[in-house]
């Protein structure tokens, strides 16, 4: 691996995993729990490697149920701690994001999409759309960052710790295969050398440096509907409120667009390419991004549609973001063009060639 | 401990680490958790351990014991008690974690954890309570059901060749365990002994020599259907002819 240090800015050449890993020794976590599943393997091996020398901690468990599990235990202890995984691994993970979310559990995880259903491809996908934003027995009460390039894994891996502590929701990272995979430049910082002041963790249960703490009781079980309601409508106030402070979307020429390119992920690079020809060309055309895909910029994509004719959402699945779009701008009379590609690569061309169809 | 009061009337001895609060507790009549809990209750009195406890309980019956000691307690889900447990340890390794369980959350659901937390040595503790079926579900087989045993699914008796044969939890852990592990089966129908097993298991991870398990045969008269007469000779004969009362493994570090 690449001889880097956080000291002072550095301009890097590296994988997205790697980038991955020394997003979470930035973000200051302490201890990483895991199971090996494609694309993420190398978030581990690149820890393993940093972890000894930053004086952090590793598991290797027994399964994806285990990582969730063990990674809530570790969390519990008051120790930024996170996981990684994808497609099978991903769906086992949601066991834990359910307690997390019932018992407002500050957990990472990081989600490096592969194809689906099933084993599928060890590829690529947005398939996991759906199942991290959702998966679950419950409300979807959780933050999920979806990733472009390499320098937002870095940036938002870091932001994924400091939402998770300060709003005690659980928190994803979901980038995928191609940004796990492929080498990119960008820039490792520390983030106390921004400024950027980042979230103290605190212990949730056996805080042995508090010998005389009153004893907590913790628990996931509720003996009414009416007890459980309550709960679940203090954490749905609190999501809420917590979604206006973290909700973020990126949007170019919305404001005179007949046509407004809608995409997600590292197939919002090919969109904003695309938008860029395209408006070259003259032609009047509008790019929107949601960085978070939960909370969802509905609001706002709604006011960027105000003017449109089209919404052309591209996707490397089959319906999965234009479901949470359709749900957010509903009302809305603009007429969507899909582009559902399940498990497949978009490229720039490929839109303009669907855009110049309609 | 056992205090006479004002009129002489000798008060129920109640361990300082139970919460008094939630008492009586929320077992049934004839339930062995209590007697198990009360073992745990001593045993961290005695070795003055409150204040690094973190006491963890699964799905099923031992659920309710979420909010029965006076420290720090988390109720997870059905079987995960020890990977969350495992995970504080080796987040915090001053704290003296316990997973507290049953033969469904140890046996099936979760016995991949059982099994790797075993393997790895990990240092918890890990108390099971062996009650032959699932209790909180109205008395379906579990893996320790007993041969011919009637259960909700088993009505005409639990079949071997179709179910296959008890699982023998400690014996299963002490073959894969590595060095530094404490294993014991102890009963509610000895709560002398399983206490002093259920000390030593605690001191074990103390010590920080390995993984230590006791399963704690125990009752269950609501889904048997038994009587007291009845519970007694199923925890003494039938449950311990099957599963043997005794330690498997002691920490080799202390027999020095």
């Amino acid at each position: 691996m690449a001889e880097v240090s956080l000291k002072g800015e550095q301009r890097v050449f590296m994988t997205g995993n790697e980038v991955c890993a020394w997003a979470a020794v930035a973000a200051k976590a302490d201890i990483m729990y895991g199971y090996p599943i494609t694309p993420q393997n190398e978030i581990m091996h690149y820890w393993t490697r940093l972890a000894p020398k930053h004086g952090k901690r590793f598991l290797q468990t027994e399964d994806e149920i285990s990582a969730g599990f063990t990674t809530l235990g570790g969390v519990m202890s008051g120790r930024k701690a996170f996981t990684a995984t994808a497609g099978p691994g991903n769906v086992l993970m949601q066991e834990s994001a359910g307690m997390a979310e019932m018992m407002r559990i500050p957990i990472v995880y990081i989600i490096q999409q592969r194809g689906g259903p099933s084993t599928a491809t060890v590829i690529y996908a947005q398939q996991e759309t759906t199942l991290t934003t959702f998966g679950g027995n419950g409300e979807g009460h959780r933050i999920v960052y979806s990733t472009a390039n390499h320098q937002e894994l870095f940036d938002y891996t870091i932001k994924a710790f400091d939402a998770a502590w300060t709003y005690r929701f659980p928190t994803f990272v979901l980038g995928d295969g191609y940004q796990a995979k492929m080498r990119e430049p960008l820039t490792l910082y520390d983030p106390d050398e921004r400024g950027l002041e980042l979230v103290k963790p605190q212990a949730m249960l056996g805080d042995t440096e508090k010998p005389e703490r009153e004893s907590k009781h913790l628990r996931n079980t509720y003996n009414t509907e009416d007890e459980l309601y309550e709960v679940v409508m203090k954490n749905q106030h609190d999501w809420d409120k917590m979604a206006k402070e973290v909700v973020e979307w990126d949007a170019k020429g919305c404001e005179d667009a007949d046509i407004i390119l809608l995409t997600h992920g590292i197939v919002s690079r090919a969109a904003l390419t695309a938008y860029n020809q395209l408006r070259a060309q003259g032609k009047k055309v509008g790019y929107f991004r949601p960085i978070t895909v939960r909370p969802f910029p509905g609001e706002q994509l709604k006011d960027a549609c105000k003017g449109a004719k089209k919404l052309f959402v591209a996707e490397s699945a089959y319906g999965q973001l234009m479901k949470l779009v359709q749900h957010e701008i509903f009302g809305s009379t603009i007429e969507i063009v899909p582009m559902l590609r399940p498990g497949v690569g978009i490229t720039t061309e490929e839109i303009i060639e669907e855009y110049n169809k309609l | 401990m056992q205090e006479l009061t004002e009129n002489n009337v000798l008060q129920p001895a109640i361990p300082s680490s139970w919460d008094e609060a939630t008492k009586p507790h929320k077992f049934c009549p004839g339930c062995g958790h209590g007697i198990i809990l009360k073992c745990l209750g001593e045993a961290i009195d005695e070795l003055g351990i409150k204040d690094k406890m973190v006491f963890g309980c699964d799905i099923g019956c031992s659920l309710l014991a979420w909010d029965f000691f006076d420290v720090d307690s988390v109720q997870t889900h059905h079987g995960r008690t020890t990977p969350v447990i495992t995970g504080m340890k080796r987040a915090n390794t001053d704290i003296i974690g316990v997973a507290y369980m049953g033969d469904g959350g140890g046996y099936a659901i979760g016995s991949q954890h059982l099994f790797n937390a075993a393997v790895r040595g990990e240092k918890i503790t890990i108390i099971l309570c062996n009650n032959c079926n699932y209790g909180m579900t109205g008395g379906q087989m579990a893996p320790t059901t007993l041969p011919g045993m009637k259960t909700e699914t088993t009505p005409y008796g639990r079949d071997v060749e179709q179910t296959g044969h008890p699982t023998k939890g400690p014996e299963m852990v002490a073959a894969v365990a590595p060095e530094g592990a404490y294993i014991a089966r102890g009963t509610i129908s000895n709560p002398r002994q399983l206490k002093g097993f259920i000390k030593k298991a605690l001191q074990n991870q103390m010590e920080g020599n390995g993984i230590s398990f006791v399963e704690c045969l125990s009752s269950c008269p609501t889904n048997w259907r038994t009587n007291a007469k009845q519970t007694w000779e199923f925890v003494e004969k039938d449950m311990a002819e099957y599963f043997k009362v005794g330690e498997l493994r002691t920490s080799q570090a202390k027999e020095g």
